[in-house]
């Protein structure tokens, strides 16, 4: 400490490690990411909190539990989860089968199989929608073509207008994830057919020992991540059938949006809270899939 | 005749053709509507006696109660969607490349809060981000949905841009450094020349994610004329006796562009796109 005897010199010129920690690089590092993390804390991190705040109370929580449509929509959406998704896998992975053949017809229905993922969902929902009405949507008009009588009220039945918004989320996201398995499919190669081929191997027998194993992995991770996607899916429910009839058919993602709509933000937060023990046992396992 | 052959071409038919009705009827069926009056488009018919463009007409000349604001709310669509492509783009390539060329300090801790706010499912970051918007005093603002809509596409968007930037060799950016290029050069003139292509793909994601978004538009947006053209959509829903024909020829209209795009950078949408997802 020599400078002890030499008070008040100046400290203002930049001394050596100061200079290597602001480096430009360092500093433009930071500066490229201001733009994201601004977004990120004044949209994401402040409401996120906020929201919690709003739902701190835990009368909300006692209130959200006595309300039937609560139940109602956790039921709805554990099948949800469990009937559209797995369905929508299954197709995907005998879709994606047919698509990588080489024949000109089936690359031609590639083409067209990605459109409900290209246009947008409302009109396809709500076309889905008049399709199912009751007097004069194509439905019902074919049955009464075909057998004279009237068609049933399709949407006022609630086990129907669920598995009609499950039909409606599969028609919108198979196009997405039979384009992943597809690129799953392409991955695998070509001798390992060739060589079960000359080993005699049905397809079934390909299937479940060549294109299965090497899938496996993809297929988990992309289910994974489409329960994700579908806790989410607002659209598929509200557009055709509104939660209704009597609100049976609502999910979490709907129903939270429903007491907002009622002014009852307590409640839409502790919806969202409630549906959590589903959500961050998701992101954990996807997030360190992914952040590799 | 090879008889194994026959049966396996049959099986393929016999899933394509259920997978190509399956895929097609809801898109005929809004197409049919759009080219049949509304008597005709509600008789059942799978193609009209007197196909006619009546509903075109009367959709671009606003003449229905639902339609008074249809230019309006589809220019309103838009520039919400450019602005959100726009925005994102700069949001995203800006941290992609702090978080993999530079390195940038805190990069990995940014790229997991990107990550993390990519699984929030969207319906669930609805009522904070309301509330928030609320806050802000940005209800019935339309750059509340911008600002919403760069919040859910730039993670996603970050995400990819790394994945390419990451494949990038380092050797480019060291010449740059010995050459004594600043970062801001080695940004502007080796860095985005290079992604181009995956920098198109994310500007398109974002594009279509806002022009498809109904959910955020009709939560943040009241006004008529403020509204984008998918919730002018949803409107049509509030009438018992909706003029569906009008309906549909709108949702085609509306879902044209989008489409368009999308086949065009087709080539790029479904590489840089789906080349993410695969990796795991």
């Amino acid at each position: 400490m020599a400078t002890i005897a030499l008070p008040r010199i100046d400290p203002a010129s930049p001394v050596g490690p100061d200079k290597k920690a602001l480096s430009p690089w360092l500093v433009w590092g930071i500066l490229f990411m201001v733009p994201y993390v601004l977004v990120f804390v004044v949209f994401v991190v402040y409401p996120v909190l906020y929201g919690l705040w709003l739902a701190r109370d835990p009368q909300s929580y006692v209130k959200l539990f006595e309300d039937p449509v609560f139940f109602r929509s956790m039921l709805n959406t554990a099948l949800f989860l469990m009937i559209a998704v797995n369905l929508k896998f299954v197709l995907a992975m005998v879709v994606s089968g047919l698509l990588v053949q080489p024949r000109w017809w089936i690359k031609i229905l590639a083409v067209l199989f990605i459109l409900p993922w290209a246009v947008p969902s409302i009109p396809t929902i709500l076309s889905f929608r008049f399709m199912f009405n009751p007097e004069w949507g194509i439905v019902n008009t074919l049955i009464f073509k075909l057998t004279g009588a009237d068609g049933p009220n399709w949407l006022n039945n609630h086990y129907i207008a669920l598995g009609g918004s499950m039909l409606v989320h599969i028609w919108k996201s198979l196009p997405f994830w039979t384009l992943i398995l597809i690129a799953g499919r392409l991955a695998i190669p070509a001798e390992q057919y060739e060589a079960a081929s000359v080993d005699g191997a049905s397809s079934w027998h390909k299937f479940k020992f060549v294109t299965w194993p090497s899938m496996q992995t993809l297929y988990v991770t992309s289910t994974l991540l489409s329960m994700i996607f579908t806790l989410g899916d607002f659209n598929s429910v509200y557009l055709l059938t509104g939660g209704g009839p009597a609100d049976l058919t609502h999910v979490m993602a709907t129903l939270g949006i429903r007491y907002l709509r009622l002014d009852q933000v307590d409640m839409a937060m502790a919806t969202i809270v409630c549906a959590m023990p589903i959500v961050l046992p998701l992101v954990y396992f996807m997030m360190k899939r992914l952040s590799k | 005749m090879n008889w194994h052959k026959v049966g396996t071409e049959t099986k393929l038919l016999l899933i394509g053709i259920p997978v190509f009705l399956w895929t097609m009827l809801p898109i005929y069926h809004i197409f049919l509507f759009s080219i049949s009056s509304k008597e005709e488009a509600f008789a059942g018919k799978i193609w009209p006696d007197n196909p006619t463009l009546r509903n075109f007409e009367v959709v671009f000349s606003q003449q229905h109660y639902f339609l008074n604001h249809f230019w309006q709310q589809l220019w309103n669509s838009l520039w919400i969607a450019m602005a959100v492509g726009a925005i994102t783009l700069l949001v995203a390539t800006t941290a992609a490349f702090a978080i993999s060329r530079i390195k940038a300090r805190g990069g990995r801790l940014v790229m997991n809060f990107a990550l993390l706010t990519y699984f929030i499912p969207a319906a669930f970051l609805a009522v904070p981000m309301y509330k928030a918007m609320s806050t802000y005093g940005l209800l019935n603002n339309q750059w509340s949905l911008v600002l919403a809509m760069v919040t859910i596409a730039s993670p996603y968007a970050i995400w990819v841009l790394k994945q390419a930037s990451d494949k990038l060799p380092y050797e480019l950016d060291e010449a740059a450094r010995i050459d004594g290029a600043s970062p801001v050069q080695l940004f502007r003139l080796v860095y985005l020349p290079l992604m181009l292509p995956s920098i198109v793909a994310v500007g398109t994601y974002a594009l279509l994610l806002a022009w498809n978004e109904y959910l955020y538009a009709f939560l943040l947006l009241s006004n008529e004329k403020d509204v984008p053209l998918s919730v002018a959509l949803g409107h049509f829903l509030s009438a018992d006796d909706s003029p569906w024909e009008l309906l549909m020829t709108t949702g085609l209209i509306y879902a044209l562009p989008p489409a368009a795009i999308y086949y065009a950078f087709k080539r790029y949408m479904v590489s840089g796109l789906t080349a993410g997802a695969v990796k795991s």
